[in-house]
């Protein structure tokens, strides 16, 4: 009896296993703590890591070429862009039944804008294409409608194209007309996007886009572009594939084959360059080819003033090279303003902590005091001290010491930036300072110098190592805000002194390159990351303390 | 029990109440006095004839088009009505995020019948935009400071001899660049087909790199006023606006250098997406605030030149000074014999280019 309770495991008092009853209020524990951060949590991880991670995937996201021109973007692929000549007529087919489509959804311009960040002047192309590309749309309707007029109606397009159950559904909705419940979603029919693939993959763009409203596919006039495409599919299946189109629209089909048979041929090419003749430059359709990949690298090269070209990768032109200047001139202003705070701020930390708490407390408030002033109201308060009519140069001269035709330039450069920068962050040095000096006993300075250490040798042997990690948390939260600045820089540091933040907040407000902005923030990130990594290596970070 | 059933029965009412009379429509603006112009003459008239109007603003128009393309992206647009320049309003045309309008149909016409698209004539830039002023960025300079000869063209900003000192423009290529090649002897028909190429850029670069080092670049359009009021610079650019309130309201010794004042314009644009019932609001403030009698009326707060024809007219006095606000207006003829006319398609396309030249010549 004792043999087998002893090997047996260790039972708990309702029988089970201890191990797995343990194991189980382990984990409830666990739950338990994870309910009590998961507020906290969900919280960072929607209001924060998502957005982020949302942004920095931008800078590698092109979706929407291949989106907006599907077609066009594969027939492209076999274009050599080195041959000198812009595509040829397959490529220009594409276009025409890709580009209507796009106007229809009006989203042409929105491509136009996204290629205009890499080849200047395509988005006035598209714009203006948007309006001429109806033109052959309608010519190819009117040839259809001419031999049929049944082609106008939008019952006709459904009937086609509509797989049989949806067209019994819709029909049913029809005859329900129950307010606010949606048209049936559509469906294609069964083997048609095999025998008219671009018809039916245009007509299943109209459809999306239809029925995303609260419009009905049979009351809604069918896209000019419809003809086109049916045009170029019906010129190219063979007989038996267009007689395997079943349902109401077969016969009609087969009509329109013979009919379109007759048709004169025609030139896309020559209808797009008649409304545009950039369609015949080769530049343009490099630009479309090289940014036709749902990834791009090219934004990061932007960032890092280099450019895709057809021969590779190669620089940009020395008059735009702009941003590896910013990224160098950031890092080194915010280093020189971090050691401007850690100058300015370790003496008055030193004060605080070692003042009696009555004293420290008064004073401590004149150190967060610039805290609660906007930072607006900070930064004009130094345009008004530095400028050359300002406070500052008016008591120079006042005092002989600057002459009045030569007054001092201290704003509008880095000068500007750096003094105001100090300013604002010094009380991110201060702070953790104080906390660390703080906690550091006087009696240890008294028992060096009782010991026969000068003032020098025990403040530098004793104290200062002491107050290292206070250093270090000031150093790093300067110089993380610091790079991140914009406003200052941008209000008082004129040509030099602007960091690579204002160009950021320039393309996330202003030009609307996303992109590029996005780049540019994923190399500022990983600087900081590096940064803080060897950081890590040569002080420790275990050696970081904010009190 | 019974204490909550009557509030929920209460709280229930009101919110029928609610959405059945009062409708809040949210207007983006400028802030300032631009926006206190508009406040005054279109929304304080319009809630007084429709009390169930509430009009919220919001002063978020210089970053109009990335917010409401955050906005249209996260599927939730907030805002009814936005004030944005016309090159704005081409992007946002552009990227679908405004409603196309049918002019004639949705705004009022002139008084004696003119059509709304002809009473507003040119300044129908594109199918989204509903105009409402004609401003323009020119110089004011300081009277003291240019000593017995005045300024008489904007080439005497390129002029360090005859006018030495700091002058202050905009830290963006537009304006500046165009400036640049007219005073470098382009004709002014030319400068954007010379501008069209490298060889033009540079030249503009070239001319602008004479005066570089004593040019203060602003980004805000009360810098300019304030660096002429504090005697920072002698000269600068800025909105007509802005020196016109610094000249006439608080009374700083300075004058306005009209020629070459480059027009822009300013206007509306609907949100896309709207719902059926506030674009019926909108609409209908729309309507209102943009006829003729209202477009002159807000001239009467800001020396901007209404957008339609029929308001020139119609023009009368500031309504705190009393004078005669004709004078103070880019668009009268005394002020606009010699203008630039911006080209917005030119700048449409080469803008994104032509800035990140621009930077760079500026970080040199």
């Amino acid at each position: 009896m004792s043999d087998t309770t002893q090997n047996g495991p260790m039972r708990a008092a309702d029988g089970t296993p201890l191990k797995k009853s343990l194991a189980r209020a382990l984990r409830r524990q666990k739950l338990r703590a994870l309910a009590l951060i998961a507020p906290l949590l969900i919280f960072v991880l929607v209001t924060f890591i998502a957005p982020i991670a949302d942004m920095l995937f931008r800078s590698v996201q092109n979706d929407i070429v291949a989106d907006t021109l599907p077609r066009t973007v594969v027939a492209l692929k076999d274009w050599d862009s080195t041959s000198g000549e812009s595509p040829g007529e397959e490529v220009f087919s594409a276009l025409a039944v890709d580009f209507q489509a796009a106007a229809e959804q009006k989203i042409h311009t929105k491509l136009g804008s996204r290629l205009n960040y890499e080849n200047p002047g395509i988005s006035s192309l598209f714009r203006k294409t948007g309006r001429g590309a109806e033109d052959i749309g309608d010519a190819f309707m009117d040839q259809f409608v001419d031999a049929n007029a049944a082609w106008k109606d939008s019952e006709t397009w459904a009937g086609l194209m509509g797989s049989d159950e949806w067209l019994a559904e819709q029909a049913e909705w029809v005859a329900a007309k129950a307010e606010g419940v949606k048209e049936p979603k559509f469906r294609l029919r069964d083997g048609i996007a095999d025998a008219l693939p671009r018809t039916s993959s245009t007509y299943a763009t109209f459809a999306r886009d239809t029925q995303s409203g609260t419009k009905s596919l049979v009351k809604t006039k069918p896209w000019p572009v419809f003809f086109v495409a049916l045009a170029q599919d019906l010129a190219t299946a063979s007989p038996e594939v267009i007689a395997s189109v079943s349902g109401d629209g077969a016969a009609l089909l087969q009509e329109a084959a013979a009919t379109a048979a007759g048709f004169e041929p025609f030139d896309y090419k020559a209808a797009f360059t008649d409304i545009d003749k950039g369609w015949d430059n080769v530049g343009n359709w490099i630009t479309v080819q090289s940014y036709s990949a749902r990834y791009t690298p090219g934004y990061f090269l932007n960032a890092v003033d280099l450019e895709k070209s057809p021969d590779g990768i190669q620089a940009r032109p020395e008059q735009q090279q702009i941003y590896i200047k910013l990224f160098v001139r950031t890092m080194w202003m915010s280093m020189l303003i971090t050691g401007c705070c850690l100058l300015l701020g370790y003496p008055v930390a030193w004060i605080l902590a070692n003042l009696r708490a009555s004293t420290a407390n008064v004073l401590m408030i004149l150190v967060l005091l610039p805290f609660w002033t906007s930072l607006l109201v900070r930064t004009s308060a130094w345009k008004v001290l530095l400028q050359q009519q300002g406070v500052i140069n008016d008591i120079l001269v006042w005092l002989g010491l600057v002459d009045d035709g030569n007054r001092l330039v201290m704003i509008n450069n880095q000068f500007g930036t750096i003094v105001a920068m100090t300013h604002i962050l010094l009380p991110f040095m201060i702070l953790p300072l104080y906390s660390v000096m703080k906690t550091v006993p006087p009696a240890y300075l008294r028992a060096a110098k009782s010991l026969g250490a000068t003032p020098w040798t025990a403040f530098w042997r004793v104290y200062f190592p002491q107050s290292v990690p206070g250093i270090g948390a000031g150093s790093i939260l300067c110089f993380i805000l610091a790079i991140g600045y914009y406003i200052t820089p941008e209000l008082v540091g004129g040509t030099q002194g602007v960091f690579i933040s204002n160009r950021i907040a320039f393309h996330i407000s202003s030009s609307l390159n996303w992109g590029l902005a996005a780049a540019l923030g994923t190399i500022l990130l990983g600087a900081v990351l590096l940064l803080y990594y060897v950081y890590d290596k040569i002080v420790g970070i275990d050696n970081v303390k904010l009190g | 029990m019974k204490l909550t059933s009557t509030l929920l029965a209460t709280s229930a009412l009101t919110l029928v109440a609610g959405t059945a009379s009062a409708i809040d429509l949210t207007l983006v603006s400028w802030g300032g006095a631009y926006q206190n112009s508009q406040l005054k003459a279109y929304a304080e008239p319009y809630m007084a004839e429709h009390p169930d109007v509430n009009i919220i603003w919001d002063e978020s128009s210089a970053e109009a088009v990335a917010k409401l393309r955050a906005m249209n992206e996260a599927g939730n647009i907030t805002w009814d009505l936005v004030d944005v320049t016309v090159s704005d309003s081409i992007r946002l045309c552009d990227e679908g995020l405004a409603r196309e309008m049918d002019f004639d149909n949705e705004l009022a016409a002139a008084p004696d019948g003119t059509s709304a698209s002809d009473d507003f004539g040119d300044t129908l830039n594109n199918d989204c935009f509903i105009p409402q002023i004609v401003y323009s960025t020119t110089f004011g300079y300081r009277t003291d400071l240019v000593g017995d000869t005045p300024p008489s063209t904007v080439c005497d900003i390129f002029d360090l001899e005859k006018y030495p000192g700091k002058r202050s423009l905009q830290k963006r290529p537009i304006d500046n660049v165009e400036w640049a090649l007219y005073c470098d002897g382009v004709a002014k028909d030319e400068i954007y087909d010379v501008l069209g190429t490298d060889e033009g850029q540079a030249r503009a670069f070239a001319k602008l790199d004479t005066i570089k080092d004593q040019v203060v670049w602003w980004s805000a359009g009360a810098e300019t006023p304030q660096l002429l009021a504090d005697g920072e610079v002698v000269m600068g650019s800025t909105f007509n606006g802005r020196l016109f309130s610094a000249i006439a309201e608080q009374n700083q010794p300075i004058a306005m250098l009209w020629d070459m004042q480059s027009f822009d314009l300013d206007g509306w644009i609907v949100p896309a997406g709207l719902s059926a019932e506030k674009e019926a609001a909108v609409l209908d403030f729309l309507k209102f605030a943009t006829d003729t009698q209202r477009l002159a009326d807000q001239a009467k707060y800001i020396s901007y030149g209404p957008a339609r024809a029929s308001s020139a007219p119609l023009v009368g006095k500031h309504d705190a000074l009393g004078i005669d606000m004709a004078p103070h207006m880019p668009t009268d003829p005394a002020n606009a014999s010699n203008t630039h006319l911006y080209d917005y398609g030119w700048w449409a396309d080469n803008r994104d280019d032509l800035d990140a030249k621009f930077q760079a010549w500026l970080a040199q």
